[in-house]
């Protein structure tokens, strides 16, 4: 009996693990590539370039900035988006989407309209505080944040409508408003989510390139982010690309493997 | 007045629950009913969960207008749902802590609270670690850590299985007994409403149908569904004096001989074991004698519960399996039935 | 691994061939593809209209982009017909591959100008871009048109810290465009693209960072003759008055 369960897991269906292999294949292979053309013998000297460790600072920098952004707007967005029922929430949910579809670089340009120097709200805050953001390292986590809010609000109000709501019940008869239900009982609840989100966002942030280099610009040590030195690099040094696609991807990898040991080995 | 006294009104579409129920301090009142009935809308309602019209006094106070999180009062769940984040000891301090207490003192007075219910040894237990009956008492301890006027109790033991109930059924009435509030428990299970109620209000389709102390009601049902539950066969009739005394005259049914003073409308109760059944017309001329088909037979443990059908009536008979075998009842054979008019209940209407 | 690279690109390749494979049997259907920098976006469209009206059953398609990519694409054996660079450094990429076929010629030039958003004053002259509190936008050095910037500043002696290195011309002008840049280096060409939101301002130093537009046929195109063709057919006075027209100078 048990032999036999054994041996039915074992023989996982063809229709299934064939284009389970393509799939992997798919994702696997540029990355091989990546790996094949390397030139490793001047991989040392690269990496002690000023310019890449400034890059790869400043993303790691802004693409957890916007993550801390994403998680301080995109889970109350969420919480509203799942909870509370408000004429028109179907579109907000709907709004809350377009930065996915939006091709980066439009979503860039949008940015300009709204907080650019010239932009609807940009306009003020440069007569009123003198604040510009474009050509800055904050234009940058703006930019990053604006596409990865999605992937937040997304994973965080599916964790809310996962949630079961009773346990909210049981808080409010134990005479927890609103705000400590939500702090003490709802937060804990979807925490899985949250964490799921945040990492999305982080990777989607750390790839950021369109919006970036459109909204923020490109200047080395403060808006040229990995993305954007690989992209320049390209130009006219491919291989320096290379390196540089690879160290931005060890780096990712690492940082999201730690997290994820952390996690699953929490209680 | 202290206690509970309330009214619940909630409209829905094709759902209407309108109730009126009151419990002392101290006295534990179940609401029975069948599913749909809104005995649980009712509970939720005086919880604050979902809104209602009427009104809702706990104490003298008036808490018709607070939200749930201002109302005070305790509530067990049917699953219990203890916060699965937090350890035992954090379910029960929550309460006093959104009561403002400090953590300490929270803890201090939920370690109490643990210890009462014989739990001190899982205060650090997160929920899922804990056992059926085990996570009912720390929902029970959750709900009266905060001293509330009155406890509302949802289903509290349908959560666990036949041999833990019977403990943990003891075990609350224990508990209940030893709280100084009103209590509204809901249930299903006529057991539990008899053990652990003083009074029984019993709900259908929104409305109470019968009221009264546990054993009232189960003496004396007024409708088919307290009927069933209690286990005794029910009639309602008009009292007439015939010529060889008085019958209860059933719309679209018999006329049932019956020995009462009572006059008027009437119901007529009487238990399973007490209809007899006869293969063939018996000798002499027993009253209340009449032919029905087996409808369905179906053991009860020592006894065999058969379902007799004949125009105007459906009954119930108890038989011992010695009786099937002897009778040959099986589903669709004919038998003759009676009971005695001495065996009949009589009450008012 | 090298094999299953060339595997992989073989295979691209012929999937793009297949899903554009309209020039199939029949010989008079031809399709020529010309990969072009960008700054060619106008012009060459409205060429290649032309050379199809010329060549009935040829359809002209065109990819444009950054030229150092297009560089790219066809080192890795993109399949193409013709390279228009906006550069000779690019060109020399393509060259030293042996993916031309026969030298490359330059068909047109462009020259630098300062693009100041419309109406703006803060920006009049060169010396104005090394100006505090003026944000300037320049091409990233790695392309064509931040070497010529380069090279123009250093003629004129001037030290500029632009705020942002773009990643190609379009992208400086949109800044310019929106406001958010005081000023920028491009290419005469893109002002006239841009007419009515931008102002351009020439500059002496420009003479000295001309930007020279080469184009070749390439080695492996699928349609050599045709490519020649078209080669010949934009050095001709026709495609020579199209290009004036948009700003561009004469080889």
């Amino acid at each position: 009996m048990t032999r036999r369960r054994d041996g039915n897991r074992g023989r996982a269906p063809l229709v299934l693990v064939l284009p389970a292999l393509v799939g992997l294949a798919f994702l696997v292979l540029p990355l091989v590539g990546l790996l094949a053309r390397a030139p490793w013998t001047t991989l040392g000297t690269r990496l002690a370039e000023p310019q890449v460790r400034e890059a790869l600072r400043l993303s790691l920098v802004t693409a957890t900035l916007a993550t801390a952004l994403c998680v301080l707007f995109g889970v109350p967005l969420a919480w509203l988006l799942a909870r509370v029922p408000f004429p028109g929430v179907r579109l907000a949910r709907a709004l809350v989407t377009v930065p996915l579809v939006l091709p980066p670089v439009v979503g860039g340009v949008a940015l300009l309209l709204v907080l650019g120097r010239r932009g609807l709200v940009g306009r003020w805050l440069d007569d009123a505080f003198g604040v510009t953001l474009p050509f800055t390292t904050a234009g940058v986590v703006l930019a990053e944040t604006f596409v990865a809010m999605p992937f937040l609000v997304i994973s965080v109000e599916g964790a809310l409508r996962a949630a079961d709501r009773r346990y909210e019940e049981a808080a409010a008869t134990l005479g927890a408003g609103r705000w400590t239900v939500f702090r003490r009982v709802t937060l804990p609840l979807v925490a899985p989510g949250i964490a799921a989100g945040a990492v999305l966002c982080w990777a989607r942030a750390l790839g950021e390139f369109g919006a970036t280099i459109t909204f923020a610009g490109n200047f080395p040590g403060r808006t040229q982010t990995m993305p954007l030195a690989v992209y320049l690099a390209l130009e006219n040094d491919p291989q320096a690309a290379i390196v540089l696609s690879l160290v931005l991807l060890a780096v990712s990898v690492a940082v999201l493997a730690a997290l994820r040991r952390r996690w699953v080995s929490a209680p | 007045m202290s206690g509970l006294d309330a009214r619940i009104v909630v409209h829905r579409p094709g759902f209407a629950l309108d109730l009126a129920l009151t419990a002392a301090p101290g006295e534990v009142v179940a609401l029975l009913g069948p599913n749909g009935a809104g005995k649980s809308t009712a509970l939720r309602a005086l919880a604050g969960l979902v809104p209602s019209g009427g009104h809702l006094c706990v104490d003298g106070a008036d808490l018709s207008a607070l939200p749930a999180d201002r109302r005070g009062i305790g509530m067990v769940f049917q699953d219990y749902l203890l916060f699965p984040h937090l350890s035992a000891l954090d379910n029960v301090a929550f309460g006093l802590r959104c009561r403002g207490a400090r953590k300490a003192a929270a803890r201090r007075e939920a370690t109490g609270w643990l210890d009462r219910m014989g739990l001190a040894a899982h205060a650090a237990s997160r929920p899922r670690a804990l056992s059926g009956g085990q996570a009912q008492r720390v929902a029970l301890a959750r709900a009266l850590a905060v001293r509330p006027g009155l406890l509302l109790l949802d289903e509290p033991l349908s959560a666990l299985d036949a041999h833990t109930r019977l403990e943990v059924r003891a075990a609350l009435r224990r508990h209940l007994d030893g709280f100084a509030g009103a209590a509204v428990l809901v249930t299903h299970d006529p057991l539990d409403a008899m053990v652990l109620a003083d009074r029984l209000v019993v709900l259908e389709a929104g409305r109470v149908v019968q009221e009264g102390a546990p054993a009232e009601v189960a003496r004396r049902p007024r409708t088919g569904y307290v009927a069933r539950l209690v286990g005794l066969n029910l009639f309602r009739g008009r009292v007439e004096v015939r010529e060889h005394g008085p019958v209860a005259v059933v719309q679209d049914g018999p006329s049932i001989d019956i020995a009462t003073s009572l006059r008027g409308e009437v119901f007529l109760s009487f238990s399973p074991a007490s209809v007899a059944l006869y293969r063939t017309r018996p000798d002499g001329s027993p009253r209340n004698l009449w032919r029905a088909t087996v409808g369905g037979v179906e053991p009860q443990g020592d006894r065999v519960r058969v379902r007799l059908d004949a125009p105007g009536r459906t009954v119930a008979a108890d038989v011992t399996p010695a009786a099937v075998a002897d009778l040959g009842l099986v589903t669709g054979s004919e038998v003759w039935t009676s009971v005695k008019a001495t065996e009949i209940q009589v009450y008012p209407a | 691994m090298k094999r299953i690279l060339s595997a992989a690109v073989a295979a691209l390749t012929l999937l793009t061939a297949a899903a554009c494979g309209d020039d199939g049997g029949k010989s008079e259907d031809r399709t020529l593809t010309v990969l072009a920098a960008a700054s060619l976006t106008e012009t060459f469209t409205a060429l290649g209209k032309t050379f199809e009206r010329a060549h009935p059953g040829v359809k002209v398609r065109f990819s444009f982009g950054g030229s150092s990519a297009l560089a790219q694409q066809i080192v890795q054996g993109a399949p193409a017909d013709v390279f228009a660079a906006a550069s000779p450094a690019t060109m020399k990429t393509v060259t030293d591959d042996g993916d031309a076929s026969g030298a490359p010629q330059v068909f047109a030039r462009n020259r630098l100008v300062i693009a100041v958003p419309k109406g703006a004053a803060k920006v009049h002259a060169l010396k104005d871009l090394a100006a505090k509190g003026n944000k300037v936008v320049l091409c990233a050095e790695q392309v064509p048109c931040g070497a010529a910037a380069k090279t123009a500043l250093a003629a004129a002696g001037l030290t500029v810290r632009p705020v942002s290195r773009e990643q190609d011309v379009k992208a400086v002008l949109t800044k310019v465009r929106l406001g958010e840049a005081d000023a920028g280096l491009v290419y005469r060409t893109d002002v006239g693209a841009a007419a009515g939101q931008v102002t351009g301002i020439d500059f002496p130093e420009a003479a000295q960072a001309i930007n020279a537009y080469p184009i070749a046929a390439l080695a492996k195109a699928p349609q050599l003759a045709l490519a020649r063709q078209f080669v010949a057919f934009v050095l001709s006075p026709a495609g020579q008055d199209a290009l004036t027209r948009a700003g561009f100078e004469k080889p």
